[in-house]
C-alpha cells in the first residue's frame, strides 16, 4: 500500500522533483512540477494529520530499519500540524511565483528558483518529520542552503550581502546546534528522539547535558530569530525576491519554533528545562525585548516590506513568550500563534510582492494612494493587518487570547496588559500603510499599471481568507495547538 | 583521566573558539568563510575522538575481535563534512558575486558603498 509510505513520501517527492527540475531546464515544465508537488505535499499532509488525528503518532522506519537504530519518521500531533502549515503555505505560494519570479528574475534562471524552491520545501518538511537528531541536522541544512540561494537571487545588490550574512549567521546556528548533538550522542549513545528523552532523566544535570541544551538554545535561537540574534532577518527578508520572503517568513522560523518545542519538551523534558533552569524567565525577557524593540523599529521603516520584516521579529516574540509561560494556555498560545503568524505573514508578503510588481519596490513613498490605483491589493493588506493585530474576527486574535488566558492563569497580570499594549504598536505600524494608501491622494512615485495580476492576486486572497477563517472557526487550529501542547507537557493526546 | 589525556578536547575547544573569532573580528567575507571552517571543523573532532578506542579495531563480528571503535560518528561526520564543503562552496560564491558587484570583499568597504548609494546602481 503506497500509503504506508505516505511519511517518506511527504519528504522524498520534493527532494527528488529538484534534480528533475534541473534536467528539464524548462521554466514553463518547472514551475509546473514544483506547483504539483507542493499541492502533493499538502495533500499528504492533511491525510497525515487525520491519520494523526484518528489513530495516534504515525512511526515509519525509513529503509525498515527499526528505530532507535534506523531513522524513524515520527508525525504526531504537533508535527503533523507544522507539517500542515509548511506545505499548505508552499501549496500557496507556488501557483503566486508564476508571474512574481518570471518578474523579478533573469528568464535563465528562473528553473534553477523552483529546484530550489522544492529543495527548500523538502528540507523544511524533512526537519519537521524526522525523529532522528542527526537527520534533523542534515534537512535543516538543506533547507538552510537552500534559503540562502534563494534569498541571493533578490534584485538589489544587497540581497548578495543579506544572503552572505544569513550564511554565517545560520551556519553558527547549525553548527552549535549539531555540537549540543554531539554531546547528548556521546552521553546517551543514541540519536533517535524519543530513545534520547528515555535515557536523558537518568543523566539529568549533568554538566554534558547542561552544555548540550545551553548549544541547542542558542543554535535553534539563532534560526528561529529570537531577540537578539535576529540581526540576520530584516535584510534577508527586506530584499529577497517576493515569493522567497513570503514563503520562508511563513515557515522556516515556524519550522526552527517547532525545534525548540521538540527539544525543551520532548527531549530534555518539562522538569530539567522549566523545573530545574531558569530557561522560562530567559526566553520571557528576551520575547519581551523582541516584542517591544522590533515593534518601535518596524514603526519608523522606510518601506513596507522591512516593515512587515521587523513586524516578524516581533511576532516572533509572541510565540517564544507562549513558549517561556510553558502551561497549557501557554503551549497552545505558542503553537496556535505559530500557525496564524504564519498564514498572516505569508499573506501579506504575497500581497506586497503584488506592490513590488507593479512599483518595483514597497517603499512608502510608492504607496500614495494605492487604495485607489490597487484597491484589492490595499484591502488585502489591511485585513491581514487586522490579523496582525489581532483584532477580534481574525487568526491573529485567536493567539493573543491564548496568550492572555496563559498570562492571567499564571497571574502575570502585567503580562496580559503588556501584550494588550504591544498589540497597540502594532496598530500603529498598520495604520501608516493605511494612511499612505487611503488617506493620501496618488502621488508621482504610485504605481500606474494598477492591480497586481489575478495569478497573484488569488494566492494572496486564499491566505487573506484563511485569516479571516481561522479567526471564526477555530476547530482545526485551536484543537490541533491544544493537544500539541498536551503532548509537549507529558498529557494525554 | 588527567588533563594531557583528554587533549583532543582541548585541540576541539581552541579550534572551536579560535573559528568562531575570526568570524567575529574579521571584515574581510574570504576570511570570516575561512573562520568558518575552522569552526566546523572542531565539530568534527567532537564527534570522532571519543569514537575511537586505543587498540580497537572496526567492528567486525568474530572471535578475533573483541574490542572495537564506534563506527558510527565517522559516518554523520562524513555527512557533517558534506554540509561543510557544500557551505563554503555557496559562501564563496556569494562573495564572488559581491566581488563582481561591490568591487571589493572588505566588509566595511561594501557598506560604505551601500551608505553612499542606498539605491545600489
Amino acid at each position: 500500500m503506497i500509503l504506508e509510505h505516505l511519511p517518506a513520501l511527504q519528504v522524498t517527492v520534493p527532494l527528488a522533483a529538484a534534480p528533475l527540475i534541473v534536467l528539464v531546464r524548462q521554466s514553463t515544465v518547472a514551475w509546473g512540477v514544483a506547483t504539483a508537488v507542493s499541492w502533493f505535499a499538502f495533500a499528504a499532509a492533511l491525510l497525515l494529520a487525520t491519520q494523526v488525528a484518528g489513530g495516534g503518532p504515525v512511526s515509519y522506519a525509513l529503509g525498515s530499519w527499526p528505530p532507535p537504530w534506523g531513522i524513524e519518521y515520527r508525525v504526531d500531533a504537533l508535527s503533523a500540524f507544522v507539517l500542515v502549515l509548511v506545505s499548505g503555505v508552499a501549496a500557496v505560494v507556488a501557483p503566486f511565483a508564476w508571474r512574481s519570479v518570471a518578474a523579478e528574475l533573469p528568464r535563465d534562471r528562473v528553473y534553477l528558483f523552483y529546484a530550489l524552491y522544492c529543495l527548500c520545501l523538502a528540507g523544511l518538511l524533512g526537519m519537521t518529520i524526522t525523529g532522528d537528531a542527526f537527520n534533523l541536522f542534515v534537512f535543516m541544512e538543506i533547507s538552510s542552503l537552500a534559503s540562502y540561494v534563494l534569498i541571493a537571487l533578490g534584485r538589489h545588490r544587497r540581497a548578495l550581502l543579506a544572503a552572505y550574512q544569513y550564511l554565517i549567521l545560520g551556519t553558527i546556528g547549525a553548527t552549535f546546534y549539531v555540537i549540543g548533538v554531539g554531546l547528548l550522542y556521546l552521553m546517551t549513545g543514541t540519536l533517535n528522539l524519543a530513545d534520547m528523552a528515555a535515557r536523558l532523566p537518568a543523566l539529568a544535570g549533568t554538566r554534558p547535558v547542561l552544555a548540550a541544551l545551553a548549544f541547542i538554545t542558542v543554535g535553534v535561537s539563532l534560526k528561529l530569530a529570537l531577540f537578539p540574534l535576529h540581526l540576520w532577518l530584516p535584510n534577508a527578508y527586506a530584499y529577497a525576491p517576493s515569493a522567497v520572503t513570503a514563503f520562508l517568513a511563513a515557515t522556516a522560523t515556524k519550522v526552527s519554533v517547532y525545534i525548540l518545542l521538540r527539544f525543551y519538551f520532548g527531549v530534555f523534558g518539562a522538569r530539567l528545562v522549566v523545573g530545574e533552569l531558569p530557561m522560562p524567565e530567559i526566553l520571557l525577557a528576551l520575547s519581551i525585548l523582541a516584542i517591544v524593540t522590533a515593534s518601535l523599529v518596524a514603526l519608523w521603516q522606510a518601506d513596507l516590506k522591512r516593515l512587515l520584516a521587523y513586524s516578524s521579529v516581533a511576532q516572533i516574540g509572541y510565540i517564544t513568550l507562549g513558549v517561556g509561560m510553558a502551561s497549557r494556555d501557554g503551549l497552545t498560545a505558542a503553537v496556535v500563534h505559530l500557525f496564524n503568524h504564519g498564514i498572516t505573514k505569508g499573506a501579506l508578503f504575497l500581497l506586497v510582492g503584488g506592490i513590488a510588481l507593479r512599483a518595483g519596490r514597497a517603499g512608502f513613498e510608492r504607496l500614495q494612494g494605492l487604495g485607489q490605483v490597487m484597491p484589492l491589493t490595499s484591502l488585502g493588506i489591511v485585513l491581514a493587518g487586522l490579523s496582525l493585530i489581532g483584532v477580534p474576527g481574525t487568526a491573529g486574535f485567536i493567539s493573543k487570547w491564548y496568550l492572555v488566558l496563559g498570562a492571567i492563569e499564571a497571574e502575570r497580570w502585567w503580562l496580559a496588559a503588556l501584550v494588550v499594549a504591544t498589540s497597540l504598536i502594532a496598530v500603529a505600524y498598520v495604520w501608516r500603510f493605511v494612511e499612505a494608501a487611503y488617506l493620501a491622494p496618488p502621488g508621482a512615485a504610485t504605481p500606474q499599471p494598477g492591480e497586481a495580476p489575478r495569478a497573484m492576486l488569488v494566492p494572496a486572497w486564499l491566505l487573506v481568507a484563511a485569516c479571516i477563517w481561522f479567526g471564526l472557526d477555530t476547530s482545526f487550529t485551536v484543537r490541533g495547538a491544544r493537544s500539541a501542547a498536551l503532548l509537549l507537557l507529558g498529557g494525554a493526546p | 583521566m588527567s588533563v594531557a589525556s583528554h587533549y583532543s578536547y582541548w585541540i576541539t575547544v581552541l579550534l572551536m573558539t579560535a573559528g568562531l573569532y575570526i568570524v567575529i573580528a574579521r571584515g574581510n567575507l574570504v576570511k570570516k568563510l575561512i573562520g568558518l571552517a575552522i569552526f566546523q571543523t572542531s565539530v568534527y573532532l567532537l564527534y570522532i575522538a571519543p569514537g575511537k578506542l586505543i587498540g580497537g579495531t572496526a567492528p567486525i563480528v568474530a572471535e578475533a575481535f573483541k574490542l572495537y571503535s564506534n563506527p558510527l560518528p565517522h559516518v554523520l561526520i562524513l555527512t557533517a563534512i558534506v554540509v561543510g564543503v557544500a557551505t563554503l562552496a555557496l559562501g564563496l560564491a556569494i562573495t564572488v558575486r559581491v566581488r563582481e558587484t561591490y568591487g571589493s570583499i572588505e566588509e566595511d568597504e561594501i557598506l560604505a558603498a551601500d551608505r553612499d548609494d542606498p539605491d545600489g546602481a
